[in-house]
Order: structure tokens, then C-alpha cells, then sequence
């Protein structure tokens, strides 16, 4: 699924070089719920937009479904996050000017749907978030929670291969935050690969497996045991 | 992404900042307005230039003496000779007297403008006869008493009855009317081209004690002709008065050129003008662009963040500066329209903006919101999606 091997990222600032990734090597197999935690400045973002496909490493190989996205230029790696990738930040980042309807099309509008098929997935996919009836709203006439499933179902509609959900409770109340939690847990249960970047260990304890990322090298890597 | 989208993504966002996208427009809506206005106004003032120096003859060439009291002559038979011996330049050339004498019919008693000339004045300086005849060369030789007058006289001294074989008093020596000409004026007013008579030449030396003709046109057989027929003239003229000073050549086709080249080059001048202000506006919708792209730099990481690629993201704000630059066009063609309409109604001037200048005018402004709107595009298009996402 995803295969991260000896990933480097340096980045040189004046004199003194940075590595916000120190020879990282990781796998990620298909329908695993991984969460990845540590302080800012521990690499973590790094890593999320290497994996996101964001960004290219200094050195070291990357592969998505068996395909090597390290070497691969900007309009190459746009074709991945479009296809293979599901965003879903902190700050909802929505288009404001959009209404929610046209917000979940867009992915499909880049991947080059036609009109009708567009609608049919975009409005499946609300229906999946249970924000049916909330199509034609603005993003701005929504709760944060409700504009974060508008988040999660762009992020499903175009059925990529991975679901990276970086803070995703960040800017939510604790009883929203779990609902979105809860979200992500069955968008996992239905068969889905879900990657969670988070500072917070109690977040972090919903997925099944954790990865600690501490001055750009992999600290721990272990199994989440249930409470 | 195709290109529909793109032009709905465009629409969407020039109408959700509708002040600010007009603003936008404004340099584009005056330039465009101001080229079709000042390039049609020229166009229709040319037209009407044309037209009244058209109405004085057909390849005319003519020449006049000058110094009132310059005893040098021209004779006629020299002026026909020059004729007969140039058949390929010269068709006929007509002698020219004029005067102001006082006409009397009845009691009505009012000076006018008289011309003594022969048979070929009148296709020389197209004064077309509307009925009864004009002078014919056998007035001139017998110097018969016979005029053939304007529609204002007509209209003024034989109101409601047929003027032809009446009497017309001129300077109190009794002639008679052979013809009435074509109005040349829309107005037929007293003083224009329609007040006027025309009597044989003869009779007028005789008429006005004026045995010298100071002034002589002739028609050329085509306007490519017209100038060596004038070189041709001028030889002569050379030759009979031995002094360059002592008459003026005026030819109407080189005229009818000087006034054409004049022309374009104020038409060029006066579209230059108003495209610079078209250029101003184009800067104006690079300007705009530029704070769009900063101020949606969040909007263009999601974008790129959720697959779109270089290419989409530079044909949407392409597209955006072209549908701006456009709908400013489109609003500039027709307040251009209506002012060329107003302009010319002030200025008592028929002008029309042609398609020609309507169309250089559109795809001039859908030049420049390409023009202007690929610097800024092409910054959008290669913003780094991480930065972008991050920027507040």
C-alpha cells in the first residue's frame, strides 16, 4: 500500500541544515488504521505531506500502490493526490464561494468526470456524512463538525486508495471531535486505509496501530491495545 | 477539467466581487468605448470630406491666375489645343467667369453668384441639368442670352410654375432660362451651390466687362492620369507665362489623396490614443489578478492539495481575467455605439461604428486579458501547495 524507504527531507537554513526527516522507513498496508503522533517540530507535518504526496523527499523512495511518487514532478503528483489521496485538515479548508454540493464535486471536476456522474458521487457521498438536504448550503452556514464531514466527503468521493486526516478534531469541541472520530473509525471499517496525524495520544488511541515521530526519526511503532 | 468549467468557475467569481470585477472593467469599457468613438468619428468625418470635394467635379484639375492686376492672359484656344493634343490625359476643359450681378424677375430683384462657361462645365464640376437643357457650344459662339439656373432660383423667382423660356433679368440685360439644375445642397438655402446661374462664357466677358478668364478647368480621363496631366498643364503654363508665381494648379485627385492620407493618419493617431488607454486598463486587470491570486492563495493550495494540476489552476485565472476583460469589451462596443450615435448627433455628423472597428476593438481587450492575465495565472499556477495550504 504505501512503502516509505529511508526518506530524508533537509532542509538548509542559511548555515545550519535542518532534517525534518532522518532516514524514515515505514509501511503502511491496505486497510490499516495508523495514527502518527509527536510534537510540532518532531517531523510529523513533513512526513504527512510526503505522504500526502505534497512533497518530494530529499533522498530515499516513496511508493503508493506500488508506484514510485519520489521522482515524480507537480503535475504528476497532483494526478496521485487526485486519485489516490483523501484530505482532510484541520481547518475544514473549504471554498467558501462554493456551495457544499460543488465542494465535494471538485475532486471529480479535476479528475475529469462529466457532469452527471459528478453529482450522483458527490451527493452519495454526503449522504455517507449524513449532511443529505445540506447540499446547496455554504460552507459558512454550517456547524464545524458539519463542515468537516463536508471535509470527509470530499475526501471519500473520488474513492482514493489512502484517507489522510491531519488534526482533524483540532478545531472542535470534544463531543463533536469523537463524532468525527467515530466517523473516521467506520470510514476505516468499510475497507479504507486512514493515516491520522495528531499531537494528541488519547486521539491517537483510536487508531489501531501508532507511529511516534520524534526529531525526524521513527521513535515507536506499535500496536494500540484497547482500553 | 474542460473549458466550460472553467468559464463557470470564472463567472462565479467575477459575480461574487460584482463592484470590484466592474472597476476592473472600467479601463477596458472607456478604451474600447473611446477607439470605436474616435475612429469612427474620423471615419465618418472623412466620409463627408469626401463627399463634398466629390461634389465639386469629377478629376478636376483646375487653374487660376493670380495677381488681381496681372495683365497675362490665358487664351482659350491655347487651353484647347492642350486638350486636343493630350487625348489620353485631358477630356475637355471649361472656362470659368464669375461675378455677383443682381437678377430681377418681376419685382423680386436679389444679387447672385453667376458662371460664365462653356458646354463641359457641367460634366466637369457635375452640375447636372434636372430639366430643360444646359449652354450648349453654340450659345457660347453666338454669345446667346441664355442661363441655366439653380434649384434656390428656381424655387425663389418661378415658385409653382415652369421656369423654362421665362425671362430673367441679369444686371437689367434680358436672358432667357434654358435649364434648371440639380439641387447640390440638402437645404437649398440662398447663398449655397443652388443659388447660382450659369451663362455662356462669352456672354459674361461681355456681361461683366471682363475680357480676361481667370480660371479654367479641365476634367482628366482618370484620377491615375491626373497627375502627369497636370505636369502636362503645368509645362505649359510655364511656357505662356514664364513665371511659376502667376497661377495655381489645384488637382481634386491629389486633393481627394492628401485628404485621405490625412485622414488615416488621424485615425491612427486619435486609436492610438485610446489604445493606450485600452493598454492602462490592461494593467489595471494585471493589478486586480495579482491581489486575487495573494488573496486566494489558501483556495489555490486546496486546490492543488485535492488534484488540481498546473494547468487547470492557469486556465482558471486565465479565463477569469479573460471574462473579465471581455464582459468590459462587450460593455465598451456598445457604449461606444451609443456614443459615436451621441457624438456625431452633437456634432451634426453622421457616423456609424462600422463592424470592422468593433471587431478590431473586441479582440484587441480579449488580447490583453490574456495578455495580462498570464503573469498572474502563471504565479498562481506554480504556487507550492504546502505554502499555499498554510497561508492565512
Amino acid at each position: 500500500m504505501i512503502r516509505i524507504e529511508n526518506m530524508y527531507k533537509i532542509y538548509n537554513m542559511g548555515d545550519n541544515e535542518v532534517r525534518a526527516l532522518d532516514g524514515v522507513s515505514l509501511h503502511i498496508g491496505a486497510n490499516e488504521f495508523v495514527s502518527i503522533v509527536g510534537p510540532s517540530g518532531s517531523g510529523k507535518s513533513t512526513l504527512m505531506n510526503m505522504i500526502g504526496c505534497l512533497d518530494t523527499p530529499t533522498e530515499g523512495k516513496y511508493y503508493i500502490d506500488g508506484t514510485e511518487v519520489s521522482q515524480m514532478r507537480d503535475d504528476q503528483l497532483a494526478e496521485i493526490r487526485n486519485r489516490k489521496v483523501g484530505f482532510i485538515f484541520q481547518s475544514y479548508n473549504l471554498l467558501g464561494r462554493l456551495t457544499v454540493l460543488e465542494n465535494v464535486e471538485l475532486p471529480l471536476i479535476y479528475a475529469g468526470l462529466a457532469k452527471n456522474e459528478r453529482r450522483h458521487l458527490a451527493k452519495e457521498a454526503l449522504k455517507k456524512v449524513g449532511l443529505e438536504g445540506r447540499e446547496h448550503h455554504r460552507p459558512n452556514q454550517l456547524s464545524g463538525g458539519q463542515q468537516q464531514r463536508v471535509a470527509i466527503a470530499r475526501a471519500l468521493v473520488n474513492k482514493p486508495s489512502l484517507i489522510l486526516a491531519d488534526e482533524p478534531t483540532g478545531a472542535l469541541d470534544s463531543k463533536t471531535g469523537e463524532e468525527i472520530m467515530q466517523m473516521l473509525r467506520e470510514i476505516h471499517q468499510e475497507g479504507n486505509t486512514v493515516v491520522l496525524i495528531t499531537h494528541d495520544k488519547e486521539i491517537a488511541k483510536n487508531a489501531k496501530r501508532m507511529i511516534s515521530i520524534h526529531d525526524g526519526k521513527i521513535f515507536s511503532d506499535c500496536e494500540v491495545k484497547y482500553a | 477539467m474542460n473549458i466550460s468549467q472553467a468559464v463557470k468557475m470564472a463567472i462565479q467569481s467575477v459575480t461574487s466581487n460584482k463592484m470590484r470585477s466592474f472597476l476592473t472593467m472600467l479601463g477596458i469599457i472607456i478604451g474600447v468605448a473611446a477607439v470605436i468613438i474616435m475612429v469612427s468619428i474620423v471615419q465618418a468625418t472623412t466620409a463627408r470630406i469626401k463627399a463634398q470635394m466629390e461634389n465639386m467635379g469629377t478629376n478636376m484639375i483646375s487653374v487660376t491666375l493670380t495677381g488681381r492686376n496681372s495683365t497675362r492672359n490665358l487664351d482659350i484656344n491655347d487651353m484647347q489645343k492642350l486638350v486636343a493634343d493630350n487625348p489620353d490625359y485631358f477630356i475637355c476643359v471649361a472656362p470659368t467667369i464669375t461675378g455677383n450681378p443682381r437678377i430681377k424677375v418681376g419685382t423680386v430683384n436679389e444679387s447672385t453668384n453667376l458662371i460664365g462657361s462653356n458646354q463641359h462645365y457641367s460634366s466637369i464640376h457635375n452640375a447636372t441639368v434636372e430639366f430643360g437643357r444646359f449652354i450648349s457650344e453654340q450659345d457660347c459662339i453666338t454669345r446667346r442670352k441664355v442661363v441655366v439656373i439653380g434649384k434656390y432660383i428656381q424655387n425663389h423667382y418661378f415658385p409653382g410654375e415652369d421656369p423654362i423660356g421665362q425671362i430673367l433679368k441679369v444686371s437689367n440685360q434680358v436672358f432667357t432660362v434654358v435649364g434648371v439644375l440639380e439641387a447640390k445642397t440638402s437645404t437649398i438655402a440662398q447663398g449655397s451651390q443652388d443659388d447660382r446661374i450659369i451663362i455662356p462664357y462669352t456672354t459674361a466677358q461681355r456681361l461683366l466687362r471682363n475680357a480676361i478668364i481667370r480660371t479654367y478647368s479641365f476634367q482628366a480621363v482618370s484620377a491615375e492620369v491626373s497627375e502627369k496631366a497636370t505636369d502636362k498643364l503645368e509645362e505649359l503654363l510655364l511656357k505662356l507665362l514664364r513665371n511659376e508665381n502667376a497661377y495655381r494648379v489645384m488637382n481634386q485627385a491629389e486633393m481627394l489623396e492628401n485628404v485621405e492620407t490625412m485622414t488615416e493618419t488621424m485615425s491612427l493617431m486619435l486609436g492610438g490614443i485610446a489604445g493606450i488607454s485600452l493598454l492602462v486598463g490592461g494593467i489595471g486587470i494585471m493589478n486586480i489578478m495579482l491581489v486575487s491570486v495573494t488573496e486566494r492563495t489558501r483556495e489555490i493550495g486546496i486546490r492543488k492539495a485535492i488534484g488540481a494540476r498546473r494547468r487547470s489552476i492557469m486556465t482558471q485565472f486565465l479565463i477569469e481575467s479573460i471574462v473579465v476583460s471581455c464582459l468590459g469589451g462587450i460593455i465598451g462596443i456598445l457604449l461606444g455605439i451609443v456614443g459615436t450615435y451621441l457624438v456625431g448627433r452633437a456634432i451634426n455628423l453622421e457616423a456609424v461604428a462600422t463592424a470592422g472597428v468593433m471587431i478590431l476593438s473586441a479582440g484587441f481587450s480579449i488580447t490583453i486579458g490574456v495578455f495580462f492575465g498570464w503573469y498572474p495565472a502563471n504565479k498562481a499556477s506554480k504556487l507550492d501547495p504546502i505554502d499555499a495550504l498554510r497561508f492565512e
